[in-house]
């Protein structure tokens, strides 16, 4: 398994679907440790009944079905599927509805999901999902990206309450693609994951959605700075080491 | 306990995983070797051999995937006499495991999987051009190593004939082309990098005309904690006139040091548009408001839509 995973860290992430696909077949018994810790780009799926669009994830799917967070059915058709309680229901339908607001504001377009189920002990997770098509032919509104996608995932592990508070536990991966194309400069794609861990123990007064929020939305911040900075940062920083900038080498060349 | 998965692509499989045969294995493990960055080969096949469990296998696979990964990269190779590095190209290729290398003009054998050159000879008459051909190449050589050699601080070139390298004198067409490559190795700061050239060099006698075209790559991998890469690429044209052989190539030498300057310089400015203008069709920094997001007031929320919706803000 952590030759899967290496190998994962090195391929380029625009080949991870295609990678993981060889993984899954090279150890099917490794199959549901690959899935869980493999970051794949995410799928999104119509509600039929409210022809609203929704993600797809391990989280909502059962068989081949996959419940939708806004009509609360799945689709294709199940008999059966595991539904959660009224009360996080509740929840959830008003996660999804912030959340969609918050999307708005942030992403200018995308689609968005949140998903709410009952983990042991009282305790309950939840999943936000944001999947975001920036290109120019998709929601890119400024047409700079000839391609672009955002998929975000941040799962929450909520504890239950004692005291007035509970413990958070926020883990989250962006995957994230971009590709600039003219004429005059080529083709530049930039394309990485990378996924990060915070827990806060919190008071409830404000709610448990306010809290996961905060928690995402400080979350998603920090990595957006740091695929800039740091990951962006350090390419852009490679490509110097490689040729470094004419104005220092002008200073050392003789006149011909 | 639910970790951070990412969206669940299709149902794993039937009930009982289907037993792959050798040859698909084996053409999973030449996927992943040569989809392997520049200089991370080894690693990669590190992992798949233990992945594998089967060394038969590994092998059969390595064996064909590692000539196409070094070929791919321009990968560089020291020649046992010392005499300088042997590049592993498409154009020097006589066959699977024997290279020309046109500065020295000695024709090197080598491992492809342990990469490493194993043996240097000189090459025969006819594997070298004509002395006509040899002076336009050579003389190109010599300018674009100094270029190469003042830019790239890890850089390597080399020159070759690959159409019309028996023309005794003026009057017929010969092509050359000319590959660049300089690669950083930096696994202990989690990245690596690679910028290759590479140039065709037509020259067409009766036109008295040379045409150029260039195709630039470059790549790089950090990969502390994550995985990011960036791969560009850039195709380009240009042309000049059919001149004696010193100002032929001081001529091409300066098209290429001018396109390759220019695309870096177009890199940067990517890279420094990408925090405000290209990323904010992803994601903003912060919403038009400028403020973080209100989560306390879930009726604000409501409020906010309804008058976003009717004022059409940010629509």
């Amino acid at each position: 398994m952590e030759a899967a995973m290496d190998l994962m860290r090195r391929i380029s992430p625009k080949e991870s679907e295609t990678a993981l696909s060889a993984l899954l077949s090279l150890l099917p018994h490794h199959s549901a440790d690959l899935l869980s810790q493999v970051d794949l780009p995410l799928q999104v799926c119509m509600d039929q009944q409210l022809m609203k669009e929704f993600i797809l994830c391990e989280y909502n799917r059962d068989a081949d079905s996959y419940r939708s967070p806004w009509s609360n059915k799945y689709f294709p058709p199940l008999e059966d599927g595991p539904l959660p309680s009224p009360q996080l229901r509740k929840l959830e339908i008003e996660a999804n509805e912030v959340f969609t607001v918050y999307r708005d504001q942030y992403y200018e377009g995308g689609v968005s999901s949140v998903y709410i189920w009952e983990d042991h002990n009282e305790s309950f997770i939840a999943c936000f999902l944001i999947k975001k098509d920036g290109s120019r032919t998709g929601h890119g509104r400024r047409g700079y990206l000839q391609e672009g996608s955002w998929d975000a995932v941040h799962v929450i592990e909520v504890g239950p309450e004692e005291e007035g508070t509970a413990h958070y536990r926020l883990t989250s991966t962006v995957m994230l693609s971009l590709t600039t194309e003219d004429k005059s400069s080529g083709t530049f794609n930039l394309s990485g994951s990378i996924r990060r861990q915070m827990s806060h123990d919190l008071s409830v007064a404000e709610g448990h959605l306010c809290n996961m929020g905060k928690m995402i939305e400080e979350m998603e911040g920090k990595l957006r700075n740091s695929l800039d900075q740091v990951y962006f940062g350090k390419t852009r920083e490679m490509v110097c080491t490689l040729r470094p900038p004419p104005d220092g080498i002008q200073l050392r060349l003789p006149e011909n | 306990m639910a970790d951070g998965g990412g969206g669940g692509g299709g149902g794993g499989g039937g009930d009982e995983p289907e037993e792959l045969s050798d040859k698909q294995k084996a053409e999973i493990a030449k996927w992943f070797l040569a989809n392997a960055p520049a200089g991370e080969i080894q690693y990669v096949a590190k992992d798949v051999r233990s992945i594998l469990g089967d060394d038969k296998i590994y092998e059969m696979a390595a064996a064909e995937a590692f000539p196409l990964h070094n070929k791919a990269h321009l990968l560089a190779l020291e020649m046992p006499d010392r005499s300088g590095d042997v590049l592993i190209t498409t154009y020097g290729e006589l066959d699977k495991i024997n290279y020309f290398d046109p500065r020295t003009a000695q024709v090197a054998t080598v491992d492809h999987v342990k990469q490493v050159c194993t043996n240097v000879r000189p090459a025969n008459d006819d594997e070298l051009p004509s002395p006509y051909i040899e002076d336009f190449r050579s003389t190109l050589d010599a300018e674009l190593s100094k270029y190469v050699g003042e830019t790239y601080p890890k850089g390597v070139c080399a020159v070759y004939c690959v159409s019309g390298k028996d023309a005794e004198g003026p009057g017929a067409d010969f092509e050359f082309v000319v590959v660049i490559s300089a690669v950083k190795h930096s696994p202990q700061n989690f990245c690596n990098g690679i910028w290759q050239s590479i140039w065709n060099i037509e020259f067409k006698d009766d036109l008295q005309f040379v045409e150029i075209k260039g195709k630039i790559q470059v790549g790089a991998h950090y990969f502390e904690e994550g995985n990011v890469q960036l791969d560009a690429k850039l195709e380009c044209k240009d042309s000049t006139i059919f001149q004696s052989p010193e100002d032929s190539a001081v001529s091409i030498t300066n098209i290429v040091r001018h396109h390759e300057t220019e695309y870096l310089a177009s890199l940067e400015a990517s890279y420094v548009n990408l925090p405000d203008t290209t990323f904010k069709d992803l994601r903003r920094k912060l919403p038009v408001t400028r403020t973080l997001f209100p989560w306390q007031n879930t009726m604000q929320f409501s409020l906010t839509r309804d008058i976003t919706k009717e004022m059409g803000i940010g629509k």
